[in-house]
């Protein structure tokens, strides 16, 4: 039987309920925030956390020009599809000055190309691919984390003073891993055209069969590998490699591995002397890293991690950004953020006017095993505005306005 | 030699917990029929509990016993499911436990991070298999050689178990004749329950396992659970051994695989899948279905079009919905939009399933290359929106005639796994060939022409269209087609007798649902203005068969309301909470529970309960025929 | 008899299943307008028989010729179009339709509009569905879903059904099994009625020997595989061999209500 004719009426039911209400209180700033909170719950809340303190440090210092700020967080479920949906309902219900957060590249990417569709402000937090501010850049969009081709460039910088000839990839088989791969042989070939890359090895992300991978890097007998994965691969890859010998006597670059979201998870298993970009939170010595510390610590009683840093740093940003600018209209955000500098745990930053990219950094180290848990050792700061390409470079990947 | 050896015997102990998996997943399904989406949740539980009981009680026997302790609690977890759920749905029209266990699975994704929080776990090594054996200068993991040797102990005993005691043999002839046992006067109720709790006791086993050699974290269902599903399928459903050879046959293609094809993981188990099932249809070891049951539940009140009244309101509450742009914002249309969108895709899908008989677990696949087709003449040829929409969607239509030619020389369940290893070899495609597709980062920018860019007319042209598209639908479910196409659903005996080409009808449906699903990824890539490998994975084609299930599977067009309520539920939740799948999975489960029909079959049924004239018929002449049965 | 060509020519018809001869080197005709019975006990190779010649089975060896057309290694569905029609032992209808739409379907089939995905099935030839189920008498069920008729009047559906390719040869694997015993009576004159008058061959299989001989023109009778006798009733009922079998089956047919309590 026919119920067509409950299209209608459900339909009208089922989003007159989400209308709400579109008028933002006045003495009100509205930020509207997308994060993977349900797919990634170990990655996003270390940065909840962390965007939440930054909320309550601006609102107990006067916020923003005098008004309240208020961040209305959304999940997007892991789902580039929903977390346009929720841009939508932020923008349209909510009204937000502007959008911030997400994690995953693609997501970045979905909101920022919603953001130069619908002209609203993007501040992307946490997603690394290259193109969200090159080759998809857009006006609307900025990102804040050290991209991919930052994090290849710092390790690059390490790895090429290897004598190492002989090497290996692993990668996760998707844009990340595979653009991770691609920067990372450019740059290291540049470097040093005397190396041969002798095995790469695609496991599926999330889903590495981690013995077979171990096994047929070893046949290949690299003198030292690059590897990309993260997470749950990252663990079972350690571990097969630990138990059959794979890191022993060769050297290894791991991107992000010295973050304690996938640094922590190996406790006993960290493999020592890999050389890593992360966040060695136990040995930054500086005031501004000193405030931050203690004031997520007091609050959360509990370390923070990258993630907290980069939420904190996001809606930091995000408020320094709308005070600058003294209004919510999108044209005068951009005008206001570009070349804008402002202090960060990790020392000042910039976002660049050029390609949008903030010039924050990440920490370069070692791994090592300290009481059984995997630390960050010879940690060295580097800045995100030093591993850039040339001007020129950038302006010919970024498509023209 | 020795690495491929070693290799091979790498391929081995991978192939363990695949199998160790699979056999709970055949043995459960062998008997009860149930496709158990929620084997997967339980591999994950396995290994949270052993994580906490390993950690809690160390030393050798803290460990092996935590090991077997988690296994036993997660299969008691088991048998309550069963007995609280399961059991009043077996006879709900087939596929009804899928959804139910799938409710059950997004449930325990939201629960295991409540309790153990969100953060990677690493268990313990096992006590005395904690390094490597070196052979010939290669190290073999001695837990490996563990895990090698333990697979053929499970496997002996198990045979034992079905060849040596009497229970077993009741399972053995419950796999081959549920009926039989029925009659034979064996209490069912408890002979489905214990099997069920073997099997959940082997997925845990599987699970606590693995804390030696993997995180443990709460993505891992999803991540065993297709793989498993497949290695059940090459097998052959039922059968323990093939689940054996299957899972050494994937884990071994695959550890060789990667030697020349690195980047085969991804897809290897759904090609080997498709070759096997086209080869093969019943899988390795499986036997032919022995002629489908009538589906129970099968509805006794032939469909009907619309009378003139219903006619009427159906374009009354039609108008209705028109009419929402005037009190509603920007946000409410979008999602109206998109609510329309996937009352299409809703549709196509319900279309197969329902008139045909068809279930597809694939579906996504003809929906993301109607979006991709869109996406590649907008962005790569630059046409007009007006001519990627009705272009686009003929991509949808070539795939599901490519894959539909093969899909329906099979039916029921492997039906089913051939259309989703064919989805996922579309999904690894555009996942993988970033060149083209762009990857995971997907084709950005595909934006409505300036007609159909504001949030009213697109929600105007979405509704047209879904409008459109379900009484097209509906046009053919009444035709002499979709007569036909009953036909060979109810009876292939009957239809092939009286002269009807079922394949080539069924293949005919499969080509008319994947253009319509086409349709609808057109108008998604719009709406969201770039398309992604998402919108051809497998979460969207569960969504899809939720809808359908939901609306009410034996309905005409009960996929409409089945979408409007599913999609609206989602979209709130995900808003509202972040333990969205929580709630939804909790949502499905009562839902399953408590209208087994589906919404739209419920309210048929009161509807029906109304007429007391027809009530006494239909009981009268269902007398009849369990008399003349 | 006439001498017109025979309309079905069965030749050395043989099937076997590892080893076990299902049927074996069978052979006979069916002429236009006649009723043939096909007998044996249990397992003697009747659906064997049946599914060989609607094209379910394929023979090991032997020809099977229709109107002239060699009929093997063709599907049931071309089989169909040669003009036979089939009932099967365990009636095959659709539950989910009414009386009247099971016949559609096949009008459907018969109209090549197996395609046509626009029309209305409702309308399509409505009157010639309700001739053939007033033909078979299930005029007045013709809106009654098909699911909740009793079993007898499926099997006269089944027949309506059989009928709407206008055949030219009918098989009835067991038309009457499961029918109280005036309903066999009354669907097998149908059956007759009709075939005679449209002068269609019958092949029909019974276990109820009442119903063999009161309408059989002739009887084949399948004992393991082989025929082992044919003729008319009167013939058959003679015959030793016969009457060993079905004695020793524990069966008596012709005397069966005479001897009652001793079968």
């Amino acid at each position: 039987m026919q119920r067509r004719h409950f299209l209608g009426a459900a339909l009208a039911i089922a989003v007159a309920g989400m209308a709400g209400n579109a008028m933002a209180q006045s003495g009100e700033i509205k930020i509207g925030e997308i994060n993977s909170y349900s797919l990634l719950p170990a990655f996003t809340e270390p940065y909840r956390k962390g965007w939440q303190l930054a909320v309550e440090e601006i609102n107990a210092t006067g916020g923003i020009n005098g008004k309240k700020l208020v961040v209305i967080s959304k999940d997007d479920g892991g789902k580039p599809a929903d977390a346009q949906t929720a841009a939508n309902e932020l923008v349209s219900s909510e009204s937000v000055a502007m959008l911030t957060g997400t994690f995953l590249s693609n997501i970045g990417l979905a909101v920022s190309d919603f953001a130069n569709q619908k002209k609203v402000f993007f501040l992307a937090a946490e997603p690394l691919t290259d193109a969200i501010t090159w080759s998809k850049g857009n006006r609307y969009t900025f990102r804040l984390r050290p991209s991919n081709y930052m994090q290849a460039a710092m390790l690059v910088e390490e790895a090429a003073k290897l004598p190492a000839k002989r090497w290996a990839t692993i990668a996760p088989n998707y844009e990340y891993g595979q653009s991770a791969v691609a920067v990372f042989k450019k740059l290291m070939s540049e470097k040093r055209p005397d190396i041969q890359w002798v095995d790469e090895q695609w496991p599926p992300q999330g889903k590495i069969d981690a013995g077979p991978v171990v096994q047929a890097v070893a046949a290949a007998n690299p003198e030292a590998i690059l590897n990309v994965t993260f997470g749950a691969d990252l663990v079972k890859l350690v571990r097969e490699g630990n138990t059959r010998g794979l890191f022993k006597n060769r050297a290894v670059v791991s991107f992000l591995t010295g973050e304690p979201e996938y640094l922590d998870p190996l406790k006993e298993e960290t493999p020592e002397g890999w050389i890593v970009t992360g966040y060695p939170w136990y040995d930054i010595k500086t005031p501004d890293h000193d405030k931050f510390l203690k004031a997520y610590q007091a609050k959360y009683n509990d370390y923070p991690r990258l993630g907290s840093i980069v939420g904190y740093q996001t809606i930091k940003a995000a408020a320094a950004i709308l005070a600058k600018a003294n209004s919510t209209d999108p044209e005068k955000l951009i005008a206001a953020t570009e070349g804008l500098s402002m202090p960060s745990p990790f020392g000042e930053i910039t976002f660049r006017k050029i390609d949008h990219q903030s010039t924050l950094g990440a920490y370069v180290g070692k791994t090592a095993l300290k009481d059984g848990k995997g630390v960050m050792v010879d940690s060295v700061y580097r800045k995100g505005g030093d591993y850039l390409p040339s001007d020129a470079e950038v302006e010919k990947m970024r498509p023209k306005e | 030699m020795a690495f491929y050896f070693v290799q091979f015997l790498t391929g081995l102990a991978s192939a363990a917990s695949l199998f160790l998996v699979a056999s709970g997943l055949s043995i459960i399904f062998g008997v009860t029929r149930i496709v158990n989406f929620a084997h997967g949740a339980f591999y994950m539980l396995g290994a949270y509990v052993a994580f906490t009981l390993t950690e809690r009680f160390s030393g050798a026997f803290g460990f092996w016993g935590g090991i077997v302790v988690a296994a036993l609690v997660v299969a008691v977890v088991g048998v309550l499911v069963e007995m609280v759920l399961l059991r009043r749905i077996y006879h709900a029209p087939e596929l009804f436990q899928l959804l139910a266990t799938f409710g059950l699975t997004l449930m325990v994704q939201d629960i295991v991070v409540l309790i153990w929080g969100p953060d990677d776990l690493l268990g313990r090594r096992a006590p005395g298999f904690k390094g490597a054996v070196e052979f010939f200068g290669q190290n073999i993991p001695s837990y490996d050689l563990f895990l090698i040797a333990l697979s053929p102990v499970v496997l002996g005993g198990l045979w034992l178990l079905f060849q040596r005691t009497r229970w077993g043999i009741l399972v053995r002839a419950a796999t081959q004749d549920r009926d039989m046992v029925a009659a034979l006067g064996v209490n069912q109720k408890w002979l489905f329950t214990s099997v069920f709790a073997l099997g959940v006791f082997l997925a845990a086993l599987g699970g606590a396992l693995q804390i030696p050699r993997d995180a443990v974290h709460h993505a891992l269902d999803l991540r065993i659970i297709v793989d498993v599903f497949v290695v059940v399928v090459i097998g052959g459903l039922g059968s323990i051994i093939g689940a054996f050879v299957a899972a050494v046959l994937v884990s071994e293609l695959n550890a060789f695989g990667i030697l020349i094809f690195p980047k085969i993981s991804i897809i290897l188990v759904f090609l080997v899948m498709a070759v096997v099932l086209i080869v093969r249809p019943w899988g390795l070891f499986g036997r032919p279905e022995a002629a489908a049951r009538r589906t129970p539940g099968l509805t006794v009140n032939p469909w009907r079009p619309l009378t003139s009244g219903e006619r009427m309101l159906s374009l009354g509450a039609l108008a209705v919905a028109a009419m929402l742009p005037l009190f509603a914002g920007n946000y409410a249309l979008t999602v109206g939009s998109e609510i329309a969108i996937f009352v299409i895709f809703a549709a196509s899908l319900h279309f197969l399933m329902s008139v045909g008989g068809l279930a597809s677990f694939g579906h996504a696949a003809y929906f993301g290359l109607g979006a991709y087709g869109v996406a590649f003449l907008a962005k790569a040829a630059g046409l007009p929106m007006i001519v990627s929409l009705l272009l686009g969607p003929l991509l949808g239509l070539l795939g599901a005639a490519v894959f539909g030619f093969f899909a329906v020389q099979l039916s029921g369940v492997y039906f089913a796994m051939l259309t989703l290893a064919f989805a996922q070899i579309v999904w690894s495609i555009a996942f993988q060939w970033v060149a083209v597709t762009g990857g995971d980062n997907g084709i950005l920018g595909v934006w409505p022409d300036k007609w159909a860019a504001g949030p009213a007319s697109f929600y105007w042209l979405s509704l047209g269209v879904a409008a459109l598209a379900v009484t097209v639908l509906r046009i053919i479910v009444f035709s002499p087609f979709g007569f036909a196409l009953r036909a060979t659903r109810d009876s292939p005996l009957r239809s092939e007798a009286i002269g009807i080409n079922g394949k080539r009808v069924q293949w005919t449906a499969f080509v008319i649902s994947g253009t319509v699903a086409g349709i609808g990824g057109a108008l998604f890539a719009y709406l969201k203005g770039s398309v992604f490998p998402d919108s051809l994975g497998i979460s969207l084609s569960v969504d899809a068969l939720v809808m359908v299930l939901l609306g009410g599977v034996e309905t005409v067009s009960g996929a409409v309301i089945g979408a409007i309520v599913f999609k609206a539920a989602n979209i709130w939740l995900v808003s509202q909470t972040d333990l969205s799948k929580l709630v939804l999975g909790g949502f499905i489960v009562l839902m399953v529970v408590a209208f087994p029909k589906g919404i739209v079959g419920t309210l048929e049924a009161i509807r029906n309960r109304w007429r007391p004239s027809e009530t006494k018929k239909s009981a009268l002449a269902t007398s009849r025929v369990e008399v003349a049965e | 008899m006439s001498m017109a060509p025979p309309l079905l020519k069965v030749e050395g018809l043989s099937k076997s299943y590892g080893g076990v001869h299902a049927v074996r080197s069978v052979s006979f005709e069916l002429r236009a307008g006649e009723i043939l019975a096909l007998i044996g006990p249990n397992g003697a190779g009747k659906s064997t028989c049946f599914d060989m010649l609607n094209g379910q089975n394929t023979p090991d060896s032997g020809r099977i010729t229709l109107l002239g057309v060699e009929t093997v290694g063709r599907k049931p569905r071309a089989v169909w179009r040669l003009g036979v029609g089939r009932t099967f032992q365990i009636t095959a209808t659709f539950p989910t339709m009414t009386v009247r739409e099971n016949v559609q379907v096949a009008l459907v089939s018969y109209g090549r509009q197996l395609f046509n995905i626009w029309g209305s099935t409702a309308s399509y030839a409505r009157e010639e569905a309700g001739r053939l189920l007033d033909l078979v008498g299930m005029g007045a069920y013709a809106e009654r879903p098909c699911g909740e008729l009793a079993y007898g009047d499926l099997k006269r559906l089944e027949l309506a059904i059989a009928l709407a390719n206008q055949p030219k040869l009918l098989l009835m694997d067991e038309p009457t099994a499961g029918m109280a015993p005036r309903e066999r009576i009354e669907l097998m004159r149908l059956t007759a009625r009709i075939a005679r008058e449209q002068s269609i061959g019958v092949l029909f299989t019974e276990h109820d020997m009442d119903v063999v001989f009161e309408h059989a023109d002739r009887i084949l009778v399948l004992n393991r595989g082989s025929l082992i006798a044919e003729g008319s009733p009167a013939e058959v009922r003679g015959n030793p061999q016969v009457r060993a079998i079905y004695l020793g089956e524990g069966l008596v047919y012709d005397a069966r209500h005479r001897e009652g309590a001793g079968a």
